[in-house]
């Protein structure tokens, strides 16, 4: 049983990630203060939300790049309706709001996958230049310098708070609620219902998903429309977090999240993948983004890092794969 | 226990765009039985099954399933009513363990909302009871063996209240002695009452487990009787219409003499085979033989390159060569026709020209190493003159063709490389009786021109009237070596069951 | 040989299942072109009837002629992993790269601060070891996609990230620039004509003579048809994949050379929107995502017709602010309207197409 455990790539990311932080760490402790922690949750909160749906679509079989266009669009219209409204009322509406509009948008992307077969990855390119020029060029390219009260309240509610060493007070985000409310839902999605043995079904063969009575494009409806709920959630919580809503934001940051879900090991092809693994790949990019500064790695130097890591990362296991079927093919060979 | 009727299909046809696919067609499938049905390609054989699963709605006819009519069938009927498919690619999920596989479809059909893994393995665990087998139901089914796969479709199958399973060409990747574990199985559920309709081209094994056999020609039902009155002879009359005997080759006396085309010694790839030795001379046709696992596939990559031997000695003409890639073999002059000729020889989207030369593209170029169209047309249009291939032209898709000039299209594009060894994996493997002679002539007439040929293959008939010489192999060594003309078909088959 | 055909000849005869196909088929890559040509002229004729004091000029020609070679090379880099059946997310990290690092020996031999610059030096010795740059990232590509075996998406996911990354080690996160000399290859003109366009007409007529006339091209299409049945045939996959990765890199290296040249500085993150660009032009161009199909000539008409979009779409929302955007929202409704279309004509195909009889 614990061989079995050892084997998963979900162990082996873990253990990456706490050998860096040791190592983080105890060159420099600071790494391990709550103040540190607390701006690490903040930082992977917003990335973690979108992991989620990243996640689900990767093991379908699919890549979606469009889902950053998606929550910005669906923030930015948010806050530009709420902020005319005059609206101070709870953030939830504004989440509410704003998840809406992402589902609708995913809901366009469901049906050019579903309808049209074209492959996810041209969709999704295709969307994310559609939704963000509509956005740009319908909606508005103006930066907003604020946001509704009640986003702002919430950027504000802290959890648990301590103070730095500079005596400010800092505390660990309530948004860290919403994404462990989002990962449980997806995580039981995934392991205990029939829709998420479908998403896993399509991701391992498409043809036998659909002679087994699946549903596949009631599924893909499903999953395209749930990442749009998933970005628009997070696209909330982004402009609370940063009090702005910059229509130029998130966009070209899709790569990252989707290279932090194939680091907890999704596969790339599909069938494979765990919200627990999601979690930890992004748990390790946001280490890297943050704190590598902590041991003197200039900013520069992260993307190199993550690179490096995201080739070893996605080649170990393509390596083993190879020689596993060479293997395979001469014992069974004819 | 009387005979009772599960199937009855009635005076069933079916055209496709004024082509007959079925004439008249009218059989009966009693509860419990075996039923085999045999034809060539185009005989109507999968026009039927498909007619049975729904997929096709017939012209005319009907279908009778346990007493009830049916004028168009729906795939959901029929897996209500209690008939299975098995095609051949199983549509298992490979990314799935054994249990999920197995019982994710019954699930699916409960309409269940949530996930009980509990109860899924409970489900997946009496399913293979029920055939007498057991199997690691958390192991995934990508890395299962293809007869393990074969038994988890079955279970499956099972699971849905299946009353009569139809299994298209279910034995073509089982060994021997899995091939009779799966009639074993077969037969366990003959006894339970559930019938099985069994479509094989693999005329020995259909002899030996079927209750009633059928053979269908040219869309029309020839005949449809008790087994018992089938002998190998017989079936091939009715499935091609004309008696077909095969002479032997006779290969000229003395001509083990001289400098051997090919000279292997004590060639060894670990885990694959070990200390291969022996000789072949020009115009012989030798027959590597032995069951799925002996090493005989490992053996002829070898010596094409694709998985090159790690010690040993490859001689060629008497001059000492290193084959370390496909390239390395072409250039030695080795060609190797592989079994899965469609999928592993052809490149169906390409234009035929390129099909053709694709083996022989560095003979073709210019002096600015580009390449000479002209000489590329010339040599395309010689072949394609050369083996009568119908076509209107060289540029279009091969997948244009139909299957027997496809088969005509791979065949070039070997010849084309101009071996003087070719390798030939199956040969024969899903090609209709008359086309089988039709190849074996061909290949009989290339030893003739001087090339030295090696069939890979477990065909006992093919061996005996192709080959001069046989090498039986066992687990990666030979274990025998024979003339074909020193032994008959039992001898033959028995030395091969013995693996 | 012949005799050998003949032989066979004699002993197969025709056999029962040689129905010839009476489906008549038409080259499909002729019918895409033909399409793409259609289309590039309707829309040239749209433009100007729209527009016709401004869009059919000489001088809106050239215009156009300078802004459609980077984005061309690129197009056609990526087309030819995708007919491999991988893909190249790496090519604009690749030219930005290059375009640094050109800048770096740029600078050194004949920048403004150098006693006696050699500009002559310089310009041979930065597009060489540009080219060499793009070589390796290429390289680096084709080595993970072929001997790892990491998915290419993956894998120049990966790669991506990492050459951005050493452009942001090496600048610091600013931005480079050139010497003015080097804006000859993006600003200049010969006899009239764009420079840039020059090299893109250049690039594009080699290339079209490597994929249709070489062996190396033809064993490309082979593979990118069925890597299975190119191996059999004793194409070496491995080394064409690396080929390829390789070509695809120094192509996506030349890009960042025109664009040095054109904008005169060379940024870690210039250009976010080039590979959608340049997937864009691959798709429109005919090249079948699943590998085995795509012409340069698609590529081609591809980048005509995008470009002359682009500007059409310039000049009648000039009076507008973000005509940009207007352009991003047309190019994602483009590609998805063009696949729809492939789609349906592929659906109606297969009915039209009678069903062979078992």
């Amino acid at each position: 049983m614990l061989k079995k455990i050892i084997k998963t790539n979900e162990f082996f990311v873990a253990m990456i990630l706490i050998v860096l932080c040791l190592f983080i760490g105890i060159l420099n402790p600071v790494f391990f203060t709550l103040q540190n922690l607390f701006d690490l949750c903040r930082s992977a909160t917003v990335m973690g939300i979108f992991a989620m749906g990243a996640l689900i679509v990767i093991i379908s079989g699919g890549v979606d790049v469009s889902f950053t266009a998606i929550a910005i669009s669906a923030m930015y219209i948010t806050v530009k309706i709420l902020l005319a409204l005059n609206f101070t009322g709870t953030v939830v509406v504004a989440i509410a709001l704003s998840a809406l509009i992402g589902l609708i948008m995913g809901l366009i992307n469901a049906a050019i996958i579903a309808f049209f077969k074209i492959p996810t990855l041209i969709a999704t390119l295709g969307t994310q230049s559609l939704f963000q020029g509509f956005l740009l060029f319908f909606i508005g390219s103006k930066y907003i310098n604020n946001v509704p009260d009640g986003m702002l309240r919430f950027a504000r509610t802290n959890l648990v708070t301590t103070t730095t060493s500079s005596g400010a007070i800092t505390g660990l985000q309530a948004g860290i609620l919403i994404l462990i409310g989002v990962a449980i839902i997806v995580w039981f999605i995934l392991r205990f219902t029939m829709i998420g043995r479908g998403i896993y079904a399509i991701g391992g063969s498409r043809e036998a998903a659909e002679r087994a009575g699946f549903n596949v494009v009631a599924i893909q409806f499903f999953i395209y429309g749930l990442v749009g709920i998933l970005a628009g959630i997070g696209g909330a919580v982004f402009g609370s977090h940063y009090k702005q809503a910059n229509p130029f934001d998130l966009v070209g940051t899709e790569l990252n999240t989707i290279a932090a879900v194939v680091l907890g090991g999704a596969l790339i092809t599909g069938g494979k993948g765990t919200v627990f693994g999601a979690i930890l790949g992004v748990s390790l990019v946001v280490v890297i983004n943050n704190s590598l500064v902590l041991i003197g790695v200039p900013s520069e130097w992260q993307k190199v890092v993550l690179g490096i890591i995201l080739i070893i990362g996605a080649g170990i296991p393509a390596y083993k794969n190879m020689m596993a079927e060479k293997r395979l093919k001469a014992n069974l060979s004819e | 226990m009387m005979a009772e009727e599960f199937l009855k299909v009635n005076n069933i046809s079916k055209s496709f765009a004024g082509v007959h696919a079925l004439q008249n067609v009218s059989f009966t499938i009693n509860t419990g039985e075996i039923h085999c049905l045999i034809g060539e390609n185009g005989s109507g054989k999968s026009t039927m099954i498909k007619i049975i699963a729904g997929v096709y709605e017939p012209d005319e006819g009907e279908i009778i399933i346990a007493g009830k009519k049916f004028k168009r069938l729906h795939p959901i009927d029929t897996i209500r009513e209690g008939i299975q498919i098995i095609y051949q690619d199983f549509s298992l999920f490979p990314n799935f363990t054994v249990a999920e596989n197995i019982a994710l479809n019954s699930q699916l059909s409960e309409n269940k909302k949530l996930v009980n893994m509990r109860e899924v393995r409970r489900i997946a665990r009496e399913a293979l009871e029920s055939i007498n087998v057991s199997m690691d139901l958390d192991m995934l089914v990508g890395q299962m063996s293809v007869a393990d796969k074969q038994l988890i479709a079955i279970s499956r199958a099972l699971l849905q209240n299946a009353r009569l399973i139809i299994m298209d060409e279910p034995t073509t990747a089982l060994t021997n002695r899995e091939v009779k574990s799966l009639f074993k199985v077969i037969n366990n559920l003959k006894d339970k009452g559930i019938s099985t309709m069994f479509v094989s081209h693999k005329l020995n094994e259909v002899l030996e487990i079927a209750d009633r056999t059928m053979v269908f020609r040219n869309g029309v039902k020839v005949i449809d009787a008790d087994a018992k009155e089938f002998d190998q002879a017989k079936m091939v009359y009715y499935m091609t219409g004309h008696n077909i005997e095969e002479e032997s080759y006779k290969c000229p006396d003395n001509l083990r003499e001289g400098t051997p085309l090919l000279s292997v010694k004590s060639l060894t790839s670990t885990g694959n085979f070990r200390d291969i030795s022996f000789d072949l001379f020009s115009q012989e046709i030798v027959g590597i033989t032995g069951l799925l696992g002996s090493g005989r596939t490992e053996l002829a990559l070898a010596l094409f390159g694709i998985n090159p031997a790690e010690s040993g000695e490859i001689i060629i003409n008497g001059e000492k060569v290193r084959i370390n890639s496909a390239s390395d073999a072409l250039k030695c002059g080795i060609g190797y026709v592989p079994e899965d000729r469609l999928t592993e020889g052809l490149f169906l989207e390409r234009p035929i020209g390129q099909n053709i030369i694709a083996t022989t593209i560095d003979k073709l170029l210019n002096k600015i190493r580009l390449i000479n169209q002209q000489k590329m047309e010339n040599e395309i249009k010689n072949w394609i003159d050369g083996l009568t291939i119908k076509t209107n032209s060289a540029q279009n898709p091969v997948k244009s063709l139909s299957g027997g000039n496809q088969q005509r299209v791979v065949l070039a594009k070997w010849l084309a490389s101009n071996p003087r060894i070719l390798i030939l994996n199956g040969p024969t493997v899903g090609v209709d009786i008359g086309s089988k002679t039709e190849l074996h002539e061909t290949i009989k007439n290339l030893a003739r021109q001087g090339l030295g040929v090696i069939v890979v293959s477990d065909d006992i008939p093919e061996l005996l009237h192709v080959c001069n010489r046989i090498l039986l192999m066992r687990e990666g060594k030979i274990v025998n070596e024979f003339c074909a003309s020193e032994v008959n078909e039992d001898e033959l088959a028995v030395m091969l069951a013995e693996g | 040989m012949t005799n050998q055909a003949n032989n066979i000849q004699k002993t197969t005869g025709p056999s029962s299942n040689d129905k010839f196909s009476l489906e008549k088929f038409f080259k499909i890559q002729d019918w895409n072109l033909l399409r793409l040509f259609i289309i590039t002229v309707a829309l040239f004729i749209l433009m100007s009837v729209l527009m016709p004091e401004k869009f059919p000029t000489l001088k809106n020609f050239r215009s156009m002629g300078f802004q459609l070679s980077e984005i061309g090379i690129m197009g056609i880099a990526i087309a030819i992993t995708m007919i491999t059946g991988g893909i190249d997310l790496s090519i604009n990290a690749t030219a930005n790269l290059t375009g640094i690092i050109a800048c770096i020996i740029l600078n050194k031999f004949a920048g403004p601060d150098v006693a006696n610059p050699q500009v002559g030096l310089a310009m041979v010795l930065a597009i060489t070891v540009g080219v060499i740059v793009g070589a390796l990232c290429g390289l680096l590509n084709g080595f993970l996609v072929s001997y790892v075996t990491i998915p290419a998406i993956l894998a120049t996911l990966g790669t991506m990230t990492l050459f951005t990354g050493f452009a942001f080690v090496i600048t610091k996160g600013t931005g480079f620039f050139g010497i003015e000399a080097f804006q000859f290859i993006g600003n200049g003109e010969v006899a009239g004509i764009p420079m840039p366009l020059i090299i893109f007409a250049v690039i594009a007529i080699i290339m079209a003579i490597v994929m249709n006339n070489s062996a190396f091209g033809l064993r490309l299409y082979l593979v990118g048809s069925n890597a299975k049945a190119s191996k059999f045939s004793g194409i070496n996959n491995r080394a064409v994949l690396m080929r390829t990765y390789m070509l695809s890199g120094i192509l996506a290296a030349l890009a960042g050379l025109v664009i040095l040249g054109r904008t005169n500085s060379a940024n870690p993150d210039y250009g976010t929107s080039y590979v959608t660009q340049a997937l864009l032009i691959a798709v429109l161009g005919g090249v079948d995502v699943n590998g085995g199909y795509g012409k340069v000539a698609g590529l081609v008409l591809a980048v005509i017709s995008l470009q002359i979009l682009s500007t059409g779409l310039n000049m009648l929302l000039f009076k507008y602010s973000g005509a940009n955007f207007f352009k991003m929202f047309s190019w994602g409704l483009l590609i998805i309207l063009f696949m729809i279309i492939n789609f349906l004509s592929y659906q109606r195909k297969q009915r039209v197409k009678k069903p062979k009889p078992a």
